[in-house]
């Protein structure tokens, strides 16, 4: 069985955020770089089918700058058999039907039988790639997923809809499913599968390569959203903070009483 | 202008997203129409043209019939703007279109700004301006960004529609939300743990900080997907809805899908080491402070 996960580099979410020189997008120097946590799932459930099922083969595919290798080696060390990096030195300008063409292209005529997305990238947050990618391939796609299976070439799965309800939905393979929060329990590499996913095979296909098509969605400008609320920001001594914020809780509100 | 509304419709019920898109239709000034796969017994409070598909015939969820059906009226209604809820079912939907209109898709629309639309990045500590290329493009509203002051009024002119059933999933049932235990719509307080609290061993912190206050604790997604606190416990979109006296979120950095969930509450603390975590939009008072020192303390005195 045919495998391919697709993960994005993203920045940590609790960095600070500067908007960068022209104004379209965040500055990228100075921050902490990680997998997208929605994509931690994706890898996670991948392996987790590559184990089950004999004669499987895990491609783990990013796009993105010669950097965004760092975090597929965690993805090759969680058990990836190997890397494809579609170098791109400004994939943040290109849209996501830009980034789903450039998979498209890439897995075409090479037979996946099952593709993993995450539901969604913290940065873009577009929820677009995955569907976007299978609609190009015209496979089936199955997405928001917080329970999988596959077995004799169908996926059962579980999407999460508001609320807490799930609908039990099904399809054949080929296809493509979007993972969200909680589908299973990401594993942490060990240091031996670190060592190891360092000899792993790391490809590198620069982007132009793969015809990458024009945005259809630009970005004129970024910018942090302005302050509405007149809530107060105290900080201090924890101490202090405490008797602060008690002597607010009894003015403002009535749990004190 | 001219925009094509795509209602959603549930498990026997219109959703009330339905007002939220005939609303951001009228903050554009634009022209509208709208579809609905659903039932007549549950049309959408909506004057203008309604597109009506029994949901009997194209299925509770299909998005290749759904799809098609959407197609069909764009093809007579030619609008610039197809508009779904940025929910499971319109996020689901929206790049299936995309894809089938060459259009460009944009996500999760916060806020109009003249004309232009703009949306939330990096855990909505940004905002992007952006420009759909395209001659028809695809939008999904973030849920809240465009309820209207008013209850919407008036009655459809309804057009049917028929659905020719195809298709490569298949729809299995609904399963729903697991029984709670807790009802945390009924406290009057309620501390919240986030990620923030980095191990399962500081829930107890928390705990005895909701103790101290009379309330219950609650927790923020991750915190659930990691079992350290039961899903009965989850406040959000995909968890409670909440609306305490009090609501003290510790670690919790304010995630759209958790502030759905708790923004209504009457008195918000929010107590976290970044000073600009989103939480601090709907916060009354942010307290910038390692919950590890600050909530053992505040529990303490409030007890003394
Ligand atoms: C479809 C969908 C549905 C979802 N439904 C829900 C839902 O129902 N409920 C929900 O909560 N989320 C939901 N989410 C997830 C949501 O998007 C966020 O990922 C989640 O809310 C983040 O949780 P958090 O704030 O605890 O963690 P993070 O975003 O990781 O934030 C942790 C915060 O803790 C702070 N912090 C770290 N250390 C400390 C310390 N020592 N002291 C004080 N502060 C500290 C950090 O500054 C940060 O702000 C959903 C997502 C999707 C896509
Ligand atoms: N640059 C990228 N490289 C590889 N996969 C990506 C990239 N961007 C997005 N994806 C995939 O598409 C999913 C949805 O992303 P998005 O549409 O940007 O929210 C992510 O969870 C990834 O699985």
């Amino acid at each position: 069985m045919k495998l391919l996960v697709c993960i994005k580099q993203v920045p940590d979410m609790e960095s600070k955020f500067k908007v960068n020189a022209s104004g379209n997008w965040y500055d990228m120097a100075d921050l902490a770089w990680r997998m997208n946590e929605y994509d931690e799932y994706a890898v996670e459930q991948a392996v987790q089918l590559r184990q089950q099922v004999a004669d499987s083969d895990l491609t783990v595919l990013c796009i993105g700058r010669d950097q965004v290798k760092e975090t597929m080696k965690k993805a090759l060390a969680m058990g990836c058999d190997r890397g494809v990096h579609i170098l791109d030195e400004a994939s943040e300008q290109k849209d996501s039907y830009a980034i789903a063409t450039l998979i498209a292209n890439f897995a075409r005529d090479k037979g996946f039988d099952l593709i993993f997305t995450g539901l969604q990238s913290q940065d873009r947050g577009s929820a677009q790639v995955g569907v976007m990618v299978a609609e190009l391939l015209g496979l089936p796609s199955l997405t928001t997923l917080v329970d999988f299976s596959c077995a004799d070439g169908v996926v059962n799965a579980k999407r999460e809809l508001e609320g807490g309800t799930k609908a039990k939905v099904s399809c054949s393979l080929p296809a493509l499913v979007t993972c969200q929060l909680g589908l299973n329990t990401p594993r942490y590499p060990t240091l031996p599968n670190i060592m190891k996913a360092k000899r792993k095979e790391l490809l590198t296909i620069p982007a132009a390569e793969l015809s990458p098509p024009e945005a259809r969605l630009k970005t004129l400008s970024m910018a942090p959203p302005e302050k509405k609320g007149g809530g107060l920001i105290l900080e201090g001594e924890p101490a202090e903070l405490a008797d602060k914020l008690i002597q607010i809780l009894k003015e403002k509100t009535t749990v004190l009483a | 202008m001219k925009v094509l509304l795509i209602a959603e419709y549930r498990d026997g019920k219109l959703l009330a997203s339905s007002s939220e898109l005939s609303n951001f239709a009228q903050t554009l000034n634009a022209e509208s129409a709208m579809l609905l796969i659903g039932t007549e017994a549950a049309l959408p409070a909506y004057d203008g043209t309604l597109y009506l598909a029994d949901i009997a015939q194209a299925g509770e969820f299909n998005p290749s019939v759904h799809k098609q059906l959407i197609l069909d009226v764009i093809a007579k209604e030619q609008p610039q703007l197809v508009v779904l809820p940025h929910s499971s079912y319109g996020w689901d939907l929206a790049p299936r279109l995309a894809i089938a209109l060459n259009a460009a898709q944009v996500s999760e629309v916060v806020e109009v700004k003249e004309g232009e639309l703009i949306i939330p990045a990096c855990n909505s500590k940004l905002r992007r301006r952006v420009k759909p290329e395209t001659e028809i493009s695809v939008v999904t509203l973030q849920a809240g960004a465009f309820t209207p002051s008013e209850e919407p009024s008036g009655s459809p002119t309804v057009i049917k529609l028929e659905a020719t059933p195809n298709g490569d999933i298949q729809f299995n049932g609904y399963e729903a939300a697991e029984e709670t235990d807790v009802d945390l719509s009924k406290a009057e307080v309620i501390v919240s743990a986030g990620r923030g609290i980095g191990k399962p061993e500081n829930l107890e912190i928390i705990e005895a900080l909701a103790k101290a206050l009379g309330g219950e604790y609650g927790a923020s997604r991750p915190v659930v997907d990691a079992e350290w606190a039961e899903h009965s416990r989850q406040v959000g979109t995909t968890g409670q809805t909440v609306s305490p006296k009090l609501y003290v979120a510790c670690g919790i950095s304010g995630a759209i899908q958790h502030l759905a969930g708790m923004k209504k509450s009457e008195f918000i603390l929010a107590i976290n080491t970044d000073k600009d975590a989103p939480i601090g939009e709907v916060a009354d008072v942010l307290a910038v402070a390692d919950l590890k020192q600050l909530v053992p303390i505040l529990t303490e005195k409030l007890s003394a």
